[in-house]
């Protein structure tokens, strides 16, 4: 990455010297790449670390889908380094082991990974440049952001190597088992969770403020591009979601520090012996906190996805996009309602039947606003002049993969089916299809798509459909029967996964376990899951080597597009624009009647046959 | 290009950049304390009956601090207003008013929370009048500690020794091993200190002082009855004690009769944990807050110089959160002291 910075900044620097007025004094190296105030390499920091985390959190997986192939097999390559960390022998992995990777790999997933690769760093990289802005309204801010965030993630990617390992709650972390693991590991989690959602908040406060402060001249809402939309109803999620988990975060911290009892009942026994502590305190009051974000937080994983997928479609079919107002009124909405469905996680604590209900209907409703939008993509599709590429490709991939695990949520949206698939593979199946097929996808083809914005260069399109195809097989691969699996009843915490269960039971008991056939699929998952880590090679590789070896893109918009992040010289300098933008019309006129060239930028200024048509209108009025 | 709308607020929303942001960041505060208000809501509703602490706080300190916090806010807009009547010397003053204001909230609530940390509840085995506040006996406790300092020297001394004497040697022997005792650090006693000491210290009895008046009662109940009138059946009563206008009651109590001891911490009962959390992050709330003020009538002074309206604006913005700040209080008083 040392090679792209730099080649950044050699460009980034015969601007600031060509147009720039305003003398910027020299800034050194640290100034320029470490402790950066330019949105643009603040979005790249946050970048490479989500992509090295999304690399980690998948490592994890993959050494728990062996566990979960060949239960009770020593592990091949790491398992001794395993053992070494946490005990063991042989390099089997204990179940504490397996707690462990299977709390740390959705930590660092949803954390470290999807968050601050979807919203801090394509929104920081691309959001001002699309609305017009010379940077992020506080700049200082957006940087103690990123570091707070660094921080955080190195608290809990650090917990990994302290003794007793990380933690083993789950990335729920339920109350009381959180508190009653005997391992500091919890600790570091919460500390670092805390950190983190300082770091969100300063994040989500800056968006928001940035695109309503700082859009060009012309900018109105309505002539703002989709991607920036969803990243302003996503901000406003972090904003005001992420702070009941602060708050539940240090409730339990303190429930582990200082022995308080917030979540943890009256008569508690942990390990055989009754818990000295004063008791009286709530379990359930945990999964409301953590729920009143952690379903928000979902929207937070897709809507990104979804700006970028818009913009990425709308593009290459060369056509405005289907519904732009639908769209935007869709997004809000769903942004709202995404407050008042959390508690559809937790129908089987007991709530009462009026709750409920009272959350299967608002769960039915928010899939309203969500199939919406989908139409709306698939009818922007309509009629188009698609231009297959790698980032189409990868954007035409996140609708169906993105149905499928919207779909599917469906049941699990009525008490009565939940009870049955709850904690399931089925439910795993689900929500693996919106985030990895689904928004994982959609941050390739955003990576594939703005990559010559940010480099000057292509990325191989060649070995970007290699990706792609082997990517699409093998996601399927590893998901698809996870829901066979789950409606058969297998349950997703299985550490053996579910030999035991399996075994122990027959039909002469007159309890049926699992089939045979369904535990074998563990085999054919992980296959797929260990051939899609081989599957992201060619991406690595394309990635580092399209830095500096990539085809050259020969203009600043070689898509073609409409929006003001193409409109500025490549990579674009320190304050954006070289000269004061005004935007003029809406974000996706494409194949428009008024121009020989089948685009007009935002900030291209009205044709004359426009002028001619808008006296024309003046007049009939 | 420069970032637009750092002074001057832009036409069609009518703000400048920060007093979006720090109304962006008072929505979330709303949030993380509405979640911290709705947790104590529901702690307290579904707390087993008869287990809600009420009463426990010393109302007129906390009033006081009230009308402490409501004076920080008026003089804090007087600044503001100072500033735009271009009188920096009312500003300075005013700034530090509100600062001197902050600072005794917190010397204030300092108090109170060392006054907690040493006012102990204790449970006994006991069938009846097994529950009752006060505080270990003050030359009880002094023995405990200096037995203790003083053993566990006599320990680590004879580690010291015996690891030397090891090192000196042919070292054909393992080494000594270190000296094992419970870590205490009598900030506060919990029970597990207590029992571990009783072990370490081997004393059978532990000498209490208990308050004749419960020093709370439970949300519900009648109000806490005055021991002076009870009868006086605790087992294990040597004399009556009153000093400093407290009447108590000299108890010694076998270690094995003790159910469970604390003092009024977090981990007394989810009454003080809730209350330690809120006033707690409170607390950081008005420690943060009077830096940032005193900041900007420390070091900004060249920025009133050459661009007044920006300081103004900072000052601005500060008070807005000041204000929050205030009115988080204002909820936090009557639910805490009064309820």
């Amino acid at each position: 990455m040392a090679n792209d910075t730099s080649s950044t900044s050699a460009s980034e620097h015969g601007h600031s010297d060509a147009h720039d007025h305003h003398d910027h004094h020299e800034l050194n190296f640290w100034q320029k790449y470490i402790f950066s105030t330019d949105h643009k390499v603040i979005g790249i920091q946050y970048g490479i670390v989500a992509l090295l985390f999304l690399l980690l959190g998948f490592i994890l997986m993959s050494c728990m889908r062996w566990q979960l192939a060949y239960p009770g097999q020593p592990l091949p390559v790491v398992g001794n380094l395993i053992n070494d960390l946490y005990g063991g022998s042989d390099g089997i992995m204990t179940p504490e082991i397996y707690n462990m990777f299977g709390a740390m790999h959705g930590n660092i997933m949803v954390f470290l990974a999807i968050v601050p690769l979807g919203f801090a760093a394509f929104g920081n990289y691309i959001v001002p440049l699309q609305i017009g802005a010379p940077d992020m309204a506080f700049p200082r801010l957006n940087m103690a952001s990123f570091w707070l965030f660094f921080v955080g993630a190195v608290l809990i990617f650090g917990s990994l190597f302290i003794p007793g390992g990380p933690a083993q709650a789950g990335w729920t972390a339920y109350s009381p088992l959180a508190s009653a693991v005997p391992t500091d590991g919890q600790a570091y989690w919460l500390v670092g969770l805390v950190i983190l959602i300082a770091s969100s908040l300063l994040g989500a406060v800056n968006f928001i403020a940035t695109i309503i402060q700082l859009r060009a001249p012309g900018m109105t809402w309505m002539k703002m591009p989709f991607f920036c939309w969803a990243q302003f109803v996503t901000a406003f999620l972090l904003l005001l979601a992420f702070p009941p988990l602060q708050v539940a975060g240090l409730m339990q911290l303190f429930d582990i520090v200082f022995d308080t009892s917030f979540f943890l009942p009256s008569g508690l026994i942990v390990g055989g012996q009754p818990a000295e502590i004063a008791g009286g305190g709530s379990p359930v009051l945990w999964q409301h906190l953590f729920w009143f974000l952690a379903h928000p937080e979902v929207y937070v994983l897709i809507l990104p996805a979804i700006g970028m997928v818009c913009e990425i479609i709308s593009n290459n079919t060369r056509r405005p996009l289907w519904g732009y107002k639908t769209l935007v009124y869709a997004v809000l909405t769903l942004g709202f309602l995404s407050f008042i469905v959390w508690a559809h996680h937790m129908y089987l604590t007991g709530m009462g039947t009026v709750i409920s209900t009272f959350f299967q209907t608002t769960t039915m409703i928010i899939s309203i606003p969500s199939v919406i939008i989908l139409t709306c993509i698939f009818l922007s599709l309509w009629g188009g002049s698609i231009r297959i590429n790698t980032p189409m490709l990868f954007a035409l991939a996140f609708l169906p993969m993105f149905g499928i695990g919207g779909l599917t949520g469906l049941p699990l949206g009525f008490a009565f089916s939940d009870l049955y698939l709850h904690d399931t593979y089925y439910v795993i199946a689900h929500f693996h299809y919106i985030v990895a097929p689904g928004t994982i996808f959609a941050f390739f083809a955003g990576i594939y798509f703005w990559f010559p914005k940010a480099t000057g260069r292509y990325m191989s399109d060649y070995w970007g459909r290699v990706h792609f195809w082997l990517s699409l097989l093998f996601m399927n691969m590893v998901f698809m029967p996870m829901f066979l699996q789950g409606l058969n009843g297998m349950h997703r915490r299985m550490y053996d996964g579910g030999a035991t269960y399996a075994g122990s039971m027959s039909p002469e008991d007159g309890v049926v376990g699992i089939l045979t056939k369904y535990i074998e699929m563990n085999q054919t998952i992980s296959i797929g899951a260990w051939c899609l880590g081989l599957a992201q090679i060619p991406f690595i590789i394309n990635f580092f080597y399209s830095i500096t070896n990539g085809k050259k893109a020969n203009s600043d918009n070689p898509w073609k597009s409409t929006t003001l992040e193409w409109q500025t010289p490549t990579p674009p300098p320190h304050g954006n624009f070289s000269e004061p933008v005004e935007v003029f019309r809406g974000p996706y006129e494409y194949s428009s009647p008024h121009d020989d060239d089948d685009f007009l930028p935002q900030n291209h200024k009205p044709t004359s046959s426009e002028a001619e048509l808008k006296s024309a209108e003046g007049q009939a009025s | 290009m420069e970032i637009p709308y750092t002074v001057k607020p832009r036409p069609d929303t009518g703000v400048y950049n920060a007093k979006v942001g720090i109304w962006l960041f008072l929505a979330s505060e709303i949030m993380l304390f509405g979640a911290l208000f709705s947790s104590y809501i529901i702690l307290r509703i579904t707390a087993p009956e008869g287990t809600w602490i009420e009463g426990a706080l010393n109302v007129p300190i906390g009033f006081f601090n009230t009308l402490v916090l409501i004076a920080s806010s008026v003089t804090v807009v007087m600044a503001w207003v100072s500033l735009k009547l271009n009188n920096y010397n009312n500003f300075k003053l005013f700034m530090f008013v509100t600062f001197g204001c902050a600072m005794t909230f917190l010397v204030v609530k300092s108090f109170e929370y060392h006054e907690k940390f040493h006012h102990y509840e204790m449970w006994t085995k006991a069938d009846s009048d097994n529950r009752f506040t006060g505080h270990f006996e003050k030359g009880w406790l002094t023995d405990v500690k200096k037995d203790y300092n003083e053993k566990v020297a006599g320990l680590e001394s004879a580690y010291k020794t015996a690891l030397d004497e090891w090192k000196t040697s042919d070292q054909s022997t393992d080494a000594p091993s270190t000296p094992v005792y419970p870590k205490v650090t009598f900030f506060t006693l919990s029970t597990a200190e207590v029992r571990d000491l009783a072990e370490f210290l081997e004393f059978d009895t532990l000498v209490f002082e208990k308050e004749h008046k419960h020093a709370y009662k439970y949300a519900g109940q009648p109000e806490a009855h005055d021991h002076d009138h009870a009868d006086a059946e605790s087992e294990a009563h040597d004399d009556h004690g009153d000093h400093g206008g407290h009447h108590y009651e000299k108890l010694t109590i076998p270690v094995s009769d003790m159910q469970r001891t604390s003092a009024f911490i977090p981990g007394h009962s989810n009454y003080f944990g809730i209350y330690f959390t809120l006033t707690g992050l409170h607390a950081l709330h008005v420690f943060a807050g009077a830096c940032v003020l005193l900041y900007f009538v420390l070091f900004n002074k060249k920025m009133w110089k050459e661009d007044p309206d920006r300081l103004a604006n900072r000052v601005e913005v500060g008070g807005l959160f000041w204000h929050f700040v205030d009115l988080v209080w204002i909820f936090l008083f009557p639910i805490m002291y009064l309820l």
